[in-house]
C-alpha cells in the first residue's frame, strides 16, 4: 500500500478495491490558496478520464480527472467547510474521494513516489 | 494700535509628529467613510414624500405581507450623503488615467446623458403603440445604419445588451443557420488567446471549442488553424485586433478558410476603436461581429454595465437575427416583434422589449458628433497613443512581441523576475501613483501580462507622465525595494484585500447584528 | 474635434519618436486591399448644439408618456425616479468606472454593490442575491439554467402565465443546450394545473407572481410540491414594488427569484437598459451566474468588499463558466439601491399600498362601464380587462386621443382569438384621479 502519482499531480491509495484520491502537496502550493472543492456524489459511477472534482483558488478553478474507474462510495465532506484542508493536508485529510475500482490494473501506469517526486523536479526546473 | 488677532496664515513648523494618525471617526480628511445603509436607518423617517393612499377594499387576494422587510428608513440628506461618500471611493476615467487594457475607458461625453434624458426618448415606454414613438424608432434605425456603414456589413441585431450578449447572439445565428441548411457541425475554433466569454459562448450554443495555437509573432498559427479545420467546424471566434494588441495580418486568408469548409467567421469586435474608420470588418470576410457600445462609441461603463452589444451580420446570417428589429412600414416604422413574416427564421428573442435603448442614445449623440472624419481620428489617436506607450517603456519592459501594436501595448514580466515584485504589486503600486492600473495577466498566453490601452482620448503630458512613472516603478523595483510594491497600495481608501477569505466564506449581504448589539450599531452609524 | 487632444503638430513629434514616418505606417498589418483611404459615407463631425438639435428633434417625433394619462405596464412600469437616484448615477466616479476588479480604488461601486444585493435577498426573502443581470427576462433564463445545474436535471416546465418575453428568451437561450421546456397554455380562465408536470425530472418550476395578467398567487402549495419531487421553484416577478404589499416568493418557498427591479429607480428607458435580479438560496450560491460581491477585510483589518467567487465566471472558467454573462447592469442595480434606500421599509410598503389603491380605485371605474369586464379576482398594480372590441384597435384610438390606454394582450400573444379583446391596464403612483378620469371617459367613447 502506497501513494501513486498521475502526470496532473491527483494521488492514489489503494487500499483493498479502493481508492483514496487526491491532489498533492506539489498541486496544493501551485493553486495557492485553495477556497473551495466541489466533490462528487456518492454513488456517481466514474470512468478513469472522467472530471472527478473541481478544486477552486481564488482566480484558477482546476478540474481534478479521475485515475481510475469505479463508484464513489465516500466523499471528504468536511472539505466544504474546511477548504484549507487542502493547503494544510494534501495527502491526509485534505483527501476528495473514495472509489471502489472495477479495474485496479487502472494503477498500473501511474508514478510511484519517487519517480514522481523527479518529475515534479524536472517541472521546476 | 496694531491689531496683531487673528488667524496663522503660514504652517506651524512644529511638526516632528508621524504623518500617519489615527482619527477619531476613521475618516481621513477627504477620504470619508460610510457605514452600509442598513446601519444607518432609524425607523419612521422617510426619504420620499408621497400622498396617503385612498382606502381600498384590498384586491390582494390575501397575499398581504405580514412580516416586516428589514429596510432601513433614512432621510433625503443622509442617503445622498451616503452615496456621494461612496462614490469618492472610486477611481474613474474622468479623474484619471485608466489604461485598462482591452476595456477601452475613454472619455464619456456628458452631452450623450443629457440627450438620453430628453423627455419623449428616455421616458418612452416599450410597449407604447408604434405610431407614438417613431422618433425612437428612427433612431435606432439610424444607429443601424451608423454601425452597418462603419462597419461594411448588411445587417444588424440590435437587441444584444452586452459583449458577451452579442457574442451569443453571432453564435446562435451561426447555429441556426448550419441547422436551416441541414448541418449539424459540433466544433468551433478559437484562438487560445481569446476572451473567456468566446469558449463560455460556444459552450451555451452547445458547441466543443478547439483552442488554436498562436504563432511566436502573436498570431494565429494558420497551419494549426488549417489542421483543425474539417466538416464538422460551425465557425471560428477571433478577436481582431486580437487580444495581444495585435492586428491579425492573416485575417483574410482565415475567413476564406473557414468559409471553403463550409463554416461562419465570428469576429469578436471589442477592439474595434483601433481599425474605425480604417478597415471595414465586412471586407475581410467577417460574418458576424458584436460591438461593444460601452467601449468603442463611450456609453459610459458605469462600474460594470449596463453595456450594450449590437451585431453585425452577413448576408448569410442576417435572416437568421433575432428580434425584434425595426422595419420600414407603410405609415413609417414599424418594429417586427414576433417570429413570422420577416422573422421567419429568427432564432429567437435575446432580451425582454428592443434593446438597451438608452445605449443606443447614447452611442448615437457620440458617432454624430464625432462624424466620418472624428471615427477614422479615433483609431488613428488610440493606435498612436499605444504605439508611443509601447516605445517610450519598450528598454524597461519586454514586449513579447516584435513590432508595431494596434491600440494597445502588451507587456511581460520577464523584467521583474528575480525582483520579489510582481505584475500584481507593481499594479498596487500604480494606484498610489493615481492611475488605475492595466489590465493583468491577461491574455494568459504571456506570462505576467501587462496590457495597456491608452484610448485616443489622453493627451500627450498625459502619457509623458505615465510613462515616467511607470520608469520610476521598475526602475524602483530593480534596485530591490520590494517592500513598498508588496504593501502598495499606500493611498486608496483601502490596503490590499483579503479576497482568500471572502470567498471561502462567502459573506454576501448584510445580516442584522444579534440583538444586544443593536443599540451600539445604531448609536455609531447615528454619529 | 474636442474629444481628442492631439494637435497636428503633436501627432507629428509622436510619430518620430515611435519612429515611423506617417500614421499610415502604424496601421501596415491590414491587408493593403481592404485599407479605407478616404472617409466613411456618414455625415462629418458635429458640434454639441447640433447633435443636441438632432436628439430634440427626435424626441419631438415621439409621445411622452409622462406628458399624457399613462397606463402601460406589460413587465415594465411608469414611477416616480427620485432625482437624488439620477444626480448620484451621473456622477464621475459612479458613470465612469469600470467594473470593480481593483478593490482598493472601488470600494464605492462595491460598497454600493453588497447593499444591493443586500436589499435584494430582503424584498425577496432569499437568502443571497447576484450584482444583477441584464433584465428580468434574461435572469429568468439564467435561473433555469442554474436550476438544471443545480438538480443535474434536463426538464423545467413554464407556467403559461409567464410574461411571453421572458418565456421567449428562456426557449432561446436554451435551444441549443441539453435541456428543455414543457409549456403550459396561458390559462386566462381557471386555475393553471403545474403540478400535474412535476416528476423526479423536472429541475424546476417556473411560475410569475403577479402573473402576466396581474394576478395573485399563493404558490406554497406548488412550492411543496416541487420540493417533494427534488423539483425546484423559481419565482418570476416582474413589478418589484408588489414586494412591499405581498408574500415575499421566499416565504411562499421559492428556491430562485428572477426578477426586474425597472420599477426601482430605473428610467422606462424605451424598454432597456433595464435591472435584472437574481436571488437564491445561500446553498446554490456556487451555481449561481454573474457577478457577486463579497464582505471582507483589508491589511489594516477595515471592511472592504470584494467581487468573489469569479471562478464560477467565464473569464476563469471558460467552457465550463455558469453563464457566458460578463457585465451586470451596474448603474441600473445603482439607481435601484439609492431609490430602494430613500424609500426604505416605510417607504416601500407606502409606495406598494399607494399603487395598490390606484389600481383597485381605477378598476371599480372600469368594470363599471358596459361591456368591460375584469378578469382578475385579485391583482396588484395591474389587471386584465375583456373589451366588447379588439383590445389593439381600442389601444390605438385612445392613442388618438391622447391616451397612453394599457398594452393590448395580443401584441405578446398574437394569433389566439381568445386574446384579442384583453387589456392589461396598470396603474401606479403616477397617474392622477383626473388621468383616470379621463381614460374611462375616453374609454366609453371609444367602446
Amino acid at each position: 500500500m502506497s501513494y501513486k502519482f498521475t502526470e496532473d499531480h491527483e494521488w492514489v491509495l489503494l487500499e483493498g478495491d479502493v481508492a483514496t484520491i487526491g491532489i498533492s502537496d506539489y498541486a496544493q502550493g501551485q493553486l495557492g490558496d485553495v477556497v473551495y472543492v466541489e466533490v462528487p456524489t456518492v454513488g456517481d459511477e466514474i470512468a478513469k478520464g472522467d472530471e472527478l472534482a473541481v478544486v477552486e483558488s481564488v482566480k484558477a478553478a482546476s478540474e481534478v480527472y479521475s485515475p481510475v474507474s469505479g463508484e464513489v462510495i465516500d466523499v471528504n465532506t468536511e472539505l466544504e467547510g474546511a477548504p484549507t484542508m487542502v493547503n494544510e493536508d494534501a495527502m491526509e485529510s485534505g483527501w476528495f474521494a473514495r472509489i471502489k475500482v472495477t479495474n485496479s490494473s487502472d494503477l498500473d501506469d501511474l508514478m510511484d513516489e519517487a519517480t514522481y517526486k523527479t518529475f515534479v523536479e524536472g517541472l521546476d526546473e | 494700535m496694531l491689531n496683531n488677532k487673528g488667524r496663522p496664515t503660514q504652517p506651524a513648523a512644529i511638526s516632528e509628529m508621524d504623518t500617519v494618525v489615527e482619527t477619531f471617526t476613521g475618516n481621513k480628511g477627504l477620504e470619508l467613510e460610510s457605514p452600509l445603509i442598513f446601519e444607518q436607518g432609524v425607523p419612521g423617517r422617510v426619504g420620499v414624500d408621497m400622498v396617503d393612499p385612498q382606502p381600498v377594499k384590498s384586491r390582494l387576494g390575501g397575499l398581504e405581507r405580514k412580516d416586516p422587510i428589514g429596510l432601513p428608513d433614512l432621510s433625503e440628506p443622509q442617503v445622498l450623503r451616503h452615496f456621494v461618500r461612496l462614490s469618492r471611493q472610486n477611481y474613474a476615467i474622468d479623474a484619471g488615467f485608466y489604461p485598462l487594457g482591452s476595456c477601452t475607458m475613454k472619455h464619456n461625453p456628458r452631452i450623450n446623458e443629457k440627450v438620453a434624458r430628453l423627455a419623449g426618448l428616455g421616458d418612452l415606454h416599450p410597449m407604447q403603440p408604434t405610431s407614438t414613438v417613431q422618433g425612437a424608432l428612427e433612431l435606432i434605425d439610424s444607429l443601424a445604419h451608423w454601425l452597418k456603414t462603419i462597419t461594411g456589413m448588411p445587417a444588424v441585431a440590435m437587441s444584444p445588451a452586452a459583449g458577451a450578449h452579442g457574442e451569443l447572439c453571432g453564435v446562435m445565428a451561426i447555429r441556426a443557420a448550419h441547422e436551416a441548411s441541414g448541418e449539424s457541425r459540433t466544433r468551433i475554433l478559437v484562438p487560445e488567446s481569446a476572451h473567456g466569454t468566446n469558449p463560455a459562448t460556444a459552450a451555451l450554443c452547445g458547441y466543443k471549442v478547439d483552442a488554436v495555437p498562436a504563432r511566436k509573432d502573436g498570431r494565429m498559427d494558420l497551419d494549426a488553424f488549417a489542421e483543425q479545420l474539417g466538416p464538422d467546424v460551425a465557425g471560428v471566434m477571433l478577436t481582431n485586433p486580437n487580444t495581444c494588441g495585435l492586428f491579425e495580418t492573416d485575417v483574410k486568408k482565415i475567413a476564406d478558410m473557414v468559409h471553403e469548409v463550409g463554416g461562419y467567421f465570428y469576429c469578436d469586435g471589442a477592439n474595434l476603436n483601433a481599425i474605425l474608420g480604417r478597415v471595414r470588418p465586412g471586407d475581410l470576410g467577417v460574418d458576424a461581429m458584436h460591438i461593444n457600445l460601452h467601449k468603442t462609441f463611450s456609453t459610459p461603463h458605469g462600474g460594470g454595465g449596463p453595456g450594450a452589444g449590437p451585431v453585425v451580420l452577413s448576408e448569410a446570417l442576417a435572416p437568421f437575427a433575432p428580434i425584434p428589429f425595426v422595419t420600414h412600414g407603410e405609415n413609417g416604422f414599424d418594429l417586427v416583434e414576433q417570429r413570422s413574416g420577416a422573422a421567419a427564421k429568427s432564432f429567437g428573442r435575446m432580451k425582454g422589449y428592443h434593446g438597451q435603448m438608452g445605449m443606443f442614445i447614447r452611442a448615437l449623440a457620440y458617432m454624430q458628433s464625432h462624424g466620418a472624419d472624428g471615427l477614422r481620428q479615433i483609431a488613428e489617436d488610440a493606435v498612436l497613443n499605444a504605439n508611443y506607450i509601447r516605445v517610450g517603456l519598450e528598454d524597461k519592459l519586454n514586449s513579447p512581441f516584435e513590432g508595431i501594436c494596434m491600440h494597445e501595448a502588451l507587456f511581460d514580466d520577464s523584467t521583474l523576475k528575480g525582483t520579489g515584485v510582481t505584475t500584481l504589486d507593481l499594479a498596487k503600486a500604480m494606484i498610489d501613483e493615481g492611475y488605475h492600473p492595466m489590465t493583468m495577466y491577461f491574455p494568459l498566453v504571456v506570462h505576467g501580462a501587462m496590457l495597456i490601452e491608452p484610448t485616443e482620448s489622453e493627451s500627450r503630458q498625459t502619457l509623458d507622465q505615465f510613462i515616467g512613472s511607470m520608469r520610476h516603478l521598475l526602475d524602483k523595483a530593480k534596485t530591490g525595494e520590494s517592500d513598498y510594491f508588496l504593501s502598495a497600495p499606500h493611498y486608496a481608501p483601502r490596503r490590499r484585500l483579503d479576497e482568500t477569505g471572502a470567498a471561502r466564506n462567502p459573506l454576501l449581504r448584510w445580516v442584522p447584528p444579534e440583538p444586544a448589539e443593536t443599540e451600539e450599531t445604531s448609536l455609531s452609524a447615528a454619529s | 474635434m474636442r474629444y481628442m487632444p492631439h494637435t497636428a503638430a503633436e501627432r507629428e513629434e509622436m510619430l518620430t519618436k515611435i519612429g515611423v514616418g506617417s500614421i499610415d505606417d502604424l496601421f501596415t498589418d491590414i491587408p493593403e486591399e481592404s485599407r479605407l483611404e478616404g472617409l466613411l459615407d456618414l455625415p462629418l463631425h458635429e458640434s454639441e448644439m447640433v447633435v443636441e438639435k438632432n436628439f430634440r428633434k427626435l424626441a419631438a417625433k415621439n409621445l411622452s408618456p409622462y406628458s399624457v394619462p399613462c397606463f402601460l405596464g406589460a413587465g415594465a412600469y411608469q414611477h416616480h425616479v427620485p432625482s437624488v437616484a439620477d444626480h448620484i448615477i451621473q456622477r464621475s466616479e459612479f458613470l465612469t468606472a469600470y467594473t470593480p476588479y481593483q478593490p482598493e480604488i472601488s470600494q464605492g461601486t462595491l460598497q454600493a454593490l453588497f447593499e444591493f444585493q443586500t436589499q435584494v435577498a430582503l424584498i425577496t426573502g432569499m437568502e443571497v442575491a447576484n450584482a444583477s443581470m441584464y433584465d428580468g427576462a434574461t435572469s429568468c433564463a439564467e435561473a433555469v439554467l442554474m436550476a438544471c445545474r443545480v438538480t443535474r436535471r434536463k426538464k423545467a416546465v413554464i407556467s403559461g402565465n409567464l410574461h411571453p418575453h421572458y418565456r421567449d428568451v428562456t426557449h432561446t437561450t436554451l435551444q441549443f443546450t441539453e435541456f428543455e421546456t414543457i409549456d403550459l397554455p396561458p390559462a386566462v380562465s381557471g386555475a393553471e394545473r403545474v403540478d400535474d408536470h412535476i416528476t423526479s425530472e423536472i429541475a424546476c418550476v417556473v411560475a410569475q407572481n403577479p402573473d402576466f395578467f396581474g394576478r395573485l398567487h399563493d404558490l406554497s402549495a406548488l412550492a411543496e410540491e416541487c420540493h417533494a419531487a427534488g423539483t425546484l421553484l423559481v419565482v418570476v416577478v416582474n413589478e418589484v414594488v408588489s414586494l412591499g404589499a405581498i408574500t415575499s416568493p421566499g416565504e411562499m418557498g421559492a428556491d430562485i427569484v428572477a426578477g426586474e427591479g425597472q420599477s426601482i429607480g430605473v428610467p422606462l428607458s424605451f424598454g432597456g437598459p433595464y435591472v435584472g435580479l437574481l436571488a437564491t438560496r445561500q446553498k446554490f450560491v456556487r451555481q449561481m451566474p454573474g457577478r457577486l460581491c463579497g464582505q471582507t477585510v483589508d491589511q489594516d483589518g477595515k471592511r472592504g468588499f470584494v467581487l468573489t467567487l469569479s471562478t464560477r465566471e467565464q473569464h476563469i472558467r471558460r467552457e465550463k463558466a455558469t453563464s457566458n454573462i460578463c457585465t451586470n447592469a451596474g448603474l441600473c442595480s445603482l439607481a435601484f439601491t439609492i431609490h430602494m434606500s430613500l424609500l426604505g421599509e416605510s417607504g416601500l410598503t407606502k409606495l406598494a399600498s399607494l399603487n395598490h389603491s390606484q389600481a383597485v380605485t381605477l378598476a371599480e371605474k372600469l368594470e363599471a362601464i358596459d361591456g368591460v369586464d375584469l378578469l382578475n379576482d385579485s391583482f396588484f398594480n395591474e389587471f386584465t380587462l375583456r373589451l366588447p372590441m379588439n383590445a389593439a384597435s381600442a389601444v390605438e384610438k385612445l392613442g388618438e386621443k391622447g391616451i397612453l390606454g394599457g398594452v393590448p394582450v395580443s401584441r405578446l400573444i398574437p394569433d389566439d382569438p381568445e386574446m384579442a379583446n384583453l387589456l392589461l391596464v396598470a396603474a401606479t403612483e403616477t397617474c392622477s384621479a383626473s388621468d383616470m378620469d379621463d381614460f374611462v371617459a375616453t374609454l366609453k367613447e371609444v367602446l
